[in-house]
This record gives structure tokens, sequence and C-alpha cells, in this order.
């Protein structure tokens, strides 16, 4: 268990940090530069599509945070794993963001398609709920901070919370809704042309970078935060 | 391995799932006519009374040359390919609102095969390629 003494993990997650740091803006620079310029524009939403490279990876990154958030804290329940603790908080607040980002980017490419900046169909509503959850993620991590009852509190939330995340996935298929449904299937070919998964797939890139700099930027602030407690406990 | 703690943890985290599903029963059986955001032309077609004067979400393909405009409205069909619908709207549409292509309209029915529009919206389908690729498309059919 050497491997995940705080100490060592601080060294690996620096090495981690200067690493996306040198790569970062190469990438950021080669995903915008095919999002906005090489790539086609669609034949019937014209540069709307661009808005797609941003929202699509954001909403996926939404969703899996969340279900790594709740896995995360249902082992950390059963089996009482700090480390599990400290992932769990960490990734919360880039989890959200991301998902603010996909509502907000989604509502500006509704309001040119569409015609509305919202509908409370399915997939929108099902979003938003997932949105909430992640707030209530937050408030409990700081309402129950020093509570014992943080874990059973949390873990309740992440099953709520993870019910939704099939729904999210599946809205579009089981009603009807106003968005359309999921271009790119996990089985079976895409209905995005080549020329336009390219950048969709480099600005996932960059935006899982981005995330895994913020997520590991505050996991390092929270080993921090528990090794100055033990110091003062000497 | 598994310790007493956490075998009532685990008890515990089951109960939740437990409550949830059915908590998400209850809101199934409830919300199953709402969660639809709209309605074919022929669901209500099959309806036996007509609410006229309350609002309703009506989604399908608006049928190829069937748009009629003149100054004060725009007249169209909607179909879902079984059952078709006369739709009636003052106002503007959006820019991806045209011939065989979805749409969604809000508004109120006047009779089963008559709606007065408050509102249209676009449906976007999930095909995105180059303008280049549609022609190439078309070009094949």
């Amino acid at each position: 268990m050497d491997f995940f003494s705080f100490g060592k993990i601080i060294v690996y997650i620096d090495k981690f940090i200067k690493f996306i740091n040198s790569i970062f803006f190469l990438v950021l620079i080669i995903g915008l530069s095919f999002a906005l310029i090489i790539s086609p524009i669609d034949y019937l939403q014209g540069d709307t599509v661009r808005i797609m490279y941003v929202h699509v990876p954001s909403a996926w990154i939404g969703l899996s945070i969340f279900s790594m958030m709740a896995i995360g804290t249902l082992l950390n329940f059963v089996f009482k794993i700090k480390n599990l603790y400290l992932f769990v908080k960490s990734l919360a607040p880039i989890g959200l963001l991301f998902t603010c980002l996909s509502i907000v980017t989604g509502s500006l490419w509704g309001k040119p398609t569409w015609g509305t900046w919202w509908a409370w169909d399915a997939r929108l509503t099902s979003m938003l709920i997932l949105m909430l959850f992640y707030v209530f993620f937050i408030i409990a991590f700081k309402i129950f901070k020093e509570s014992e009852n943080l874990p059973k509190i949390l873990s309740a939330i992440s099953i709520l919370g993870i019910v939704n995340i099939p729904i999210i996935k599946y809205s579009v298929e089981w009603w009807s809704t106003l968005h359309q449904p999921a271009s790119i299937k996990i089985l079976g070919s895409s209905s995005i042309h080549s020329s336009m998964l390219v950048p969709l797939f480099l600005m996932l890139l960059v935006l899982l970078l981005y995330c895994a700099l913020i997520f590991l930027m505050k996991y390092k602030t929270e080993i921090i935060k528990i090794k100055k407690q033990n110091i003062k406990r000497l | 391995m598994l310790t007493k703690k956490i075998k009532s943890r685990l008890f515990f985290i089951l109960s939740v799932v437990f409550i949830t599903l059915l908590f998400l029963i209850f809101v199934y059986f409830n919300l199953k006519q709402n969660i639809l955001y709209f309605k074919t032309p022929s669901e209500i077609f099959k309806v036996d009374e007509i609410k006229i004067n309350s609002k309703i979400r009506v989604g399908g393909m608006v049928k190829k040359d069937s748009i009629k405009q003149n100054n004060r409205e725009i007249k169209f069909i909607l179909t879902d390919y079984q059952k078709e619908l006369i739709v009636v709207y003052n106002g503007a549409v959006p820019n991806l609102f045209s011939e065989e292509r979805g749409a969604v309209v809000e508004g109120k029915l006047n009779d089963k095969r008559y709606l007065i529009a408050d509102r249209i919206l676009a449906k976007h389908d999930e095909n995105y390629m180059p303008p280049e690729m549609k022609k190439i498309l078309e070009n094949a059919k």
C-alpha cells in the first residue's frame, strides 16, 4: 500500500499535472482549428453544427463523471476507503461545470435550430435533473462536512442519481422528444459524417485533458488539507 | 471477508435502491402521458373525445408540396404517413422548418383534422453531413 500513501501520490500528481500542462495547449489549438476552421459546415444547419463539438463531449463527460462519483461513493460507503471519498469530492465541481456547459451550449444550439431555447422534453428535463443531483452532492459535502452520516447521505443521493443516467441515455428512444436520437452508437455505424467525427473526438480529448487537470489540482488540495489537519493533531 | 458492519451497510444500500425503484415506478405511471413531448396525428385520431381549447403538441413530418402561405397565415399538412393533420399558423417559422422535415406544433385542436398552432418548432434528425455529401446522396437516389 506504499504506492497509495499521500506523500507519494502528491509526487505523481505533480508529474501528471506538468505533463498535461505541456501538451494541453497544443491539443487545444489542434482541436479548435479542426472544429472551427477545417471541418465542413452542415448541409442543413450551416455553421451552427460547430456547437456540437463542445455540446456532445461535455454531455458525455457530465454523465460519465456522475457515474464514477456514484460508484465511488457506494464503494466508499461499504468499504470505507478514505481515498475514494477525496476522489469523489474532487470530481464533483468539474462534473457540474460540464453538465452546465452541455445545457447552455444545447440551448444556444436549440434557438436557431428548433426555434426555442428550452423545451420540457424527456432528454432536456432529465439532464436538468442530473445537474440538480450534482448540486445536491456539492451541498451535502458542505452542509454535512462534520456529520457521521455523510457517507450514508451521499450514497442515498448517488443511488437516486444513478437511476437517472440510463434514463438520460435512452430518453430519446423510449419517448417522443424534441431532442434528436443519438448519432453515435456504441455498436453500429454513426450517422455523423467522418469529416465531422474527427473534430468531435479531438474536442473530447481536449475536454478530457482539462477535466483531468482540474480534478488533479482539486485532489491535491484535498490531500494537502488532510495533511494539515494531521499536523495540527500532533 | 464481509464483516457485520459491511453487511449492514450493504443492507442500507439495497433498501435505498428498493425504495428508489418503487418511487420511480410510481412516478412513471403517474407521468406516463406527460413524458411524451408530443403526440402523433394517428394518436390524436384514436382519442374518442377531443378536448377543444386545451393545449396540445403534435409532431410529425411536413407533407411534401403541402405548405401554402399568404400574407396572414401559413397552412400545411403534418403527417406520420398514416394520418394527416391540417395546421394553420400565423407568425414566423424557424429556419429549419420546411417540407419533408420533422416539426412539432403546439396549439389547439379545432377538430381531429384541424389544428390552430401558437408555436412551431423544427425537429432536427440525427444526421450530420457536409453539403457535398448530401448532393452525392441525392444523386444516388
